[in-house]
């Protein structure tokens, strides 16, 4: 195991250091809470010499997209971040930069989508971009965020993937909470020891060896682009293991994709995304500790969706309860209508339960997730879900 | 005129880069102008194109009509694609990591992706000085979807989305001044062009890309489609935008030095009636009556727009 050392920071600079580690060529941002100290640092570490980057201070989220398009197209490593109305302004050029596979890293700092306007976390921004193409990481605490952006390079950069990705941490919650985090000391900082080489790009704007990047495309190829692009994002789930393996080897942490907590015996389980699995896993913690039988599902990766992981992690529970923080308006949760959607291939599964909590920065804790169990158990009683989804901890008068 | 432009069409290099095959309309002179500008540009050339009729004629996949590396993102973000196009090829070479060399990123864009869409990104990227250079074909609609109106539109002009009805006759304000807005930024230079003025053409595009840092080289061209004129006529279109001083040629130096370049100065002025008759998109303005009131409209804005440039150059010699 290498050499780390511990700091206390907030997500954000968490972040900022992990992305500085990595050496990206370009960085194209646009400010806006509570991402906002992830691309000051980063101008700070470019202003300094501490990092060879271009820095393009572009005017806007859709234009950061779109430079770091262009930039990626030349074989440069890439780096942006970005958070809630951002991420919906830069939408339209998310799907360009997958479909042109360009493996841009970007930071999430998760925050609620206008109207009302909300400074605070949810997961709204980033479902906006889950069909995107890119994958998509959720984080747990500001060591994730900071190790996962390492991860992110690598996993993104590989030619067997040579895809986006998108590391989600809940804006405030993280991004802003000083926690300890253990920084990675490098001896050989070009290629962090061996762990990221250089890109080394499937194909580069060339004037030597010209080639044309977003063409167009008639119903006799667009199919089969897209279809290419969706094995490329199934491919990805074996080289993410494959990645934080090797970190995990070399730095002594892992993160497998669905993480499972006291699952082996469990009879209720929830299934979480983000921040809300530390409080949940101290929820675990304590019902245990009263001979209760329940576990815990943390969703890492949400993009490729870890379909087989989840059935083999939820098989043997009688009830399960999926926590969203996010809406799909008129339907369900959006980790709850794909958690329960690979469960349900067969007749047997457990009874299943949506509970939305925590929009627009709504505090979730200990109490709220005992309730959510103890709401499961009484599903178990009854042996049947009647009304499935539930809006957690809403206002008694609404 | 400097040595080094050339004086002659037969003086432009022989090789093609934007090449035959592609499916744009007969007469267009998009494609004229996507030529002319890699034999201008004569260098390693990276070409960054916005959406619209060049972008989707020349690379329908499998076929692609450019033979330098070519990149189309989406509509309203060409220069903001440049820009990272040119970050990432600046700090490439710096690294080591691709070869060091003189490659110009030129950026092409139609008046629907430069005057409206893409206005934002274009501002955005000249102030932040990125180098490259910017030419907008300026067909006066958004031709690719049809002829839909755009803000260089000219007025009284039928499109599918200003069209000539009971009380409406086409469309109803003046283009927007594009040029000037572009050179209130105060980029070292901006031009305007007309498809007609190939050699004229040439030289801006060469001078634009010779800068260290934004150019920008607006160019008049005429659609036979949208404009409703025989496909053979799309130059003489262009010249008469020119000579009737609709689209008069100059340039503009660090956003206050005007020049105006009309390669035949003597000639004189002609009435807008002689450009305006030859398009279909203002027939309206000929049958079944003339409608001397919105010529004259035109006309006054077409004098208007002349004295002040003349009053910009005056004010550029003192």
């Amino acid at each position: 195991m290498q050499m780390t050392k511990v700091l206390g920071m907030m997500g954000d600079f968490a972040v900022a250091e992990a992305a500085k580690l990595c050496n990206p060529d370009v960085v194209a941002a646009f400010p806006i809470t509570p991402q906002t100290i992830i691309v000051e640092r980063l101008s700070e570490f470019v202003a300094d010499g501490e990092i060879d980057c271009e820095y393009i201070t572009v005017e806007s989220e859709h234009s950061a997209m779109s430079a770091c398009y262009g930039a990626s197209s030349t074989g440069a490593r890439v780096y942006t971040a970005t958070a809630s109305q951002g991420v919906a302004l830069m939408c339209e050029i998310l799907y360009l930069v997958a479909s042109a596979r360009f493996p841009v890293v970007m930071t999430v700092v998760n925050r609620a989508l206008s109207g009302p306007i909300s400074i605070w976390c949810d997961h709204n921004d980033a479902m906006l971009a889950r069909d995107s193409g890119w994958i998509q990481w959720f984080v747990e605490d500001c060591q994730e965020a900071y190790d996962s952006t390492i991860q992110a390079f690598k996993v993104g950069e590989d030619r067997r993937v040579s895809l986006p990705v998108m590391v989600c941490l809940d804006g405030f919650i993280l991004s802003h909470s000083i926690e300890p985090v253990a920084i990675i000391e490098p001896t050989d900082k070009k290629t962090i020891d061996g762990f990221l080489p250089r890109r080394d790009p499937l194909y580069r704007l060339d004037v030597d060896a010209p080639i044309a990047v977003g063409t167009c495309a008639f119903p006799e190829y667009y199919m089969d682009i897209k279809k290419a692009q969706n094995e490329a994002m199934r491919n990805s789930k074996e080289v993410i293991k494959e990645v934080v393996e090797e970190f995990g080897d070399r730095w002594g942490r892992y993160y497998p994709i669905v993480e499972s907590y006291h699952m082996d015996d469990a009879e209720v389980a929830l299934v979480t995304m983000g921040s809300l699995t530390g409080t949940a896993k101290t929820t675990v913690d304590e019902m245990r500790e009263e001979g209760e039988r329940v576990g815990l599902v943390k969703l890492r990766c949400f993009r490729p969706f870890p379909i087989e992981e989840m059935r083999i992690a939820l098989r043997d529970v009688q009830a399960c309860g999926v926590v969203d923080r996010a809406v799909s308006f008129g339907s369900f949760g959006p980790s709850y209508a794909e958690t329960s959607s690979t469960m349900n291939t067969g007749r047997e599964g457990p009874l299943f339960r949506n509970f939305i909590a925590g929009l627009g920065g709504r505090d979730v804790t200990v109490a709220d997730f005992k309730k959510m169990y103890e709401i499961l158990y009484d599903d178990l009683k009854k042996g049947v879900v009647e009304q499935p989804i539930t809006w957690y901890g809403i206002r008694k008068e609404v | 005129m400097p040595s080094d432009y050339p004086t002659k069409l037969s003086e432009l290099p022989k090789e093609e880069r934007f090449n035959s095959g592609h499916r744009l309309c007969t007469g267009c002179g998009a494609g004229t102008i996507a030529r002319l500008m890699t034999k201008a540009v004569d260098k390693p050339l990276i070409v960054v194109n916005a959406t619209g009729c060049l972008e989707v004629s020349g690379t329908i996949f499998p076929h692609n009509a450019w033979s330098v590396p070519w990149i189309h993102n989406a509509f309203e973000n060409a220069a903001a694609t440049a820009s990272g196009v040119r970050a990432g090829l600046d700090v490439l070479m710096r690294k080591g990591e691709i070869p060091k060399r003189d490659i110009e990123v030129v950026t092409i864009g139609g008046d629907g992706g430069t005057y409206d869409i893409g206005l934002q990104s274009i501002s955005g990227a000249i102030d932040r000085g990125e180098d490259f250079a910017y030419i907008c074909y300026d067909n006066e609609a958004y031709m690719n979807t049809g002829i839909q109106r755009s803000g260089a539109t000219m007025h009284a002009a039928w499109t599918t989305t200003s069209p000539v009805g009971k009380v409406q006759q086409g469309k109803k304000r003046s283009k927007k001044p594009l040029i000037r807005i572009i050179a209130a930024h105060g980029l070292e230079y901006a031009a305007t062009a007309s498809v007609a003025y190939p050699l004229d053409f040439v030289r801006k595009v060469k001078r634009a890309v010779d800068i260290k840092g934004p150019a920008f080289v607006h160019c008049i061209q005429p659609c036979t489609r949208g404009w409703r004129f025989d496909t053979s006529m799309s130059i003489q279109v262009a010249r008469l935008a020119v000579e009737s001083r609709f689209f008069p040629l100059y340039e503009i130096e660090w956003g206050h030095k005007f020049t105006i370049n009309h390669p035949d100065k003597k000639a004189s002025k002609i009435p807008i009636e002689e450009y305006l008759k030859y398009q279909g998109r203002l027939r309206h303005l000929f049958k079944p009556e003339k409608n001397e009131v919105i010529i004259n409209v035109i006309q006054e804005y077409v004098d208007k727009e002349w004295n002040r440039l003349l009053e910009l150059c005056k004010h550029s010699e003192m």
